[in-house]
């Protein structure tokens, strides 16, 4: 078994217009970025998005917006991308905010399986707007579906050729729910290890999730926010 | 003088127990953190994906691996841990948060909040309010009292679309401190240099005097 393919070209093969791709991230840290960088050079359009955000002007999901390869993005907050605001408010990119944590499990039910959920999130807001409503012991939630993506992109710190995972620190976010989430999902790694050298109890994402793995060479990994205290 | 945005912050860390998890939203309620003595032992919960957050990095620490839900770069404290997004909000979603502190745009007497949408002009989203204001145990909100064009920001009734409805607790203005009960906002504490009348003249909803109404002691 071995999922590995030499580059982020290599791994985003099989990506058509009007797909559904899921990216994992929060702002800029985690986020697949060689992957996105594929894909803005790939032609391809009409995409519905799943990010929790929208990268930022010119880098991560940015590159797509503004090459016109999105159709329609599916996020929880995008306060930090004017063009996106620009587009949005000019009708020319559909919008769909989920409350983060909508978003986080729809994507986890998506990947386990459950077809929609209960939440008491967003319930008397626009959000539960056209959508059942059940009361359970006196409270009343919302009925949220789960959410599937053609393709899902995730980074991640280490991984081996089975496509075992492991995050660092905050970069988790969103990666391991994305990870599950795609019917064919790719993880670019900072570094490949041997099968083994990863500690089975520390594995955050099992190989099982995910179908193509490679090394991204020289991460930018940008700081959205810079913020230093003096020592 | 109505408080300043470090006295709001400062009046609002008086309410943080020791052994508190706490959730502070952007703006002033991140400034909260600075005013939570080290006698307590509170953990800062930050939504993507960090139960125990510490100051900001020096130089030598700064990681990009290592941010607030703010994007800021963070540090941790001992006993920090890391989790994923839906581990994180089943955290929040699930009442295991023991206080919340965000900021808004309008309050109303419900206990409803608005502070993400602006219908055609701001596009930003809620992030994570929502179900912040859904299932954190308590739910305090950090704002001005009033708008920048000098309008009222506790009404009878939200005009912008709404965060989350009944979920209120308690709000701390530039001009005092407030608590919504059945019968709508009471005023529990003013800012030293403003009478209750004068509180009460930047409320567009009736506002009922606490019978141990007393000055913002901060």
């Amino acid at each position: 078994m071995n999922k590995i393919v030499k580059n982020a070209q290599e791994a985003t093969l099989g990506v058509k217009d009007g797909m559904t791709l899921l990216f994992g991230g929060f702002g800029l840290c985690g986020i697949p970025e060689h992957s996105i960088a594929a894909l803005s050079k790939l032609g391809i359009k009409n995409l519905t998005c799943v990010s929790n955000n929208a990268g930022v002007d010119g880098f991560g999901l940015g590159l797509l917006l503004a090459n016109g390869q999105i159709k329609k993005m599916i996020s929880s907050y995008v306060g930090e991308n004017e063009l996106f605001e620009k587009l949005y408010l000019d009708k020319k990119l559909e919008v769909e905010f989920n409350p983060q944590g909508t978003l986080a499990e729809r994507l986890r039910a998506g990947g386990a399986g459950i077809a929609a959920f209960f939440t008491p999130t967003g319930v008397g807001t626009m959000v539960s707007e056209g959508k059942e409503i059940r009361n359970f012991e006196g409270r009343d939630y919302v009925l949220e579906n789960g959410l599937r993506g053609d393709f899902a992109f995730v980074k991640a710190w280490k991984g081996d050729r089975f496509g075992n995972l492991v995050y660092r620190k905050t970069a988790r976010n969103f990666n391991p729910v994305v990870a599950t989430a795609g019917k064919i999902t790719i993880a670019e790694v900072e570094e490949i290890v041997e099968p083994g050298q990863l500690d089975p109890d520390q594995v955050h994402t099992p190989g099982i999730y995910i179908q193509r793995i490679f090394k991204g060479e020289h991460f930018e990994k940008r700081i959205e926010n810079r913020t230093i205290r003096k020592a | 003088m109505p408080l300043n945005r470090d006295q709001i912050a400062k009046r609002i860390a008086q309410e943080v127990e020791s052994g508190f998890v706490v959730n502070l939203g952007i703006g002033i309620p991140t400034l909260v953190a600075n005013y939570i003595p080290s006698s307590k032992t509170v953990l800062l919960q930050s939504e993507n994906g960090l139960l125990g957050m510490g100051p900001f990095p020096t130089e030598e620490q700064l990681d990009p691996d290592l941010i607030n839900a703010g994007k800021q770069t963070i540090t941790t404290v001992p006993g920090a841990s890391f989790f994923n997004s839906s581990d994180s909000f089943a955290m929040i979603r699930g009442g295991h948060v023991d206080l919340t502190v965000l900021g808004a745009m309008q309050v109303d007497q419900n206990g409803n909040i608005a502070n993400w949408m602006i219908p055609g002009k701001m596009v930003k989203g809620m992030g994570g309010a929502m179900d912040l204001v859904a299932g954190a145990k308590r739910v305090i909100v950090a704002m001005q009292q009033l708008d920048k064009n000098g309008g009222k920001k506790l009404l009878k009734e939200c005009q912008l679309p709404l965060t989350g409805k009944q979920c209120v607790n308690q709000i701390v203005t530039d001009y005092g401190v407030f608590s919504i009960d059945p019968q709508g906002f009471v005023l529990l504490e003013h800012a030293p240099d403003l009478t209750p009348e004068e509180v009460m003249a930047a409320t567009e909803a009736p506002v009922r005097l606490s019978s141990t109404l007393k000055p913002v002691s901060v």
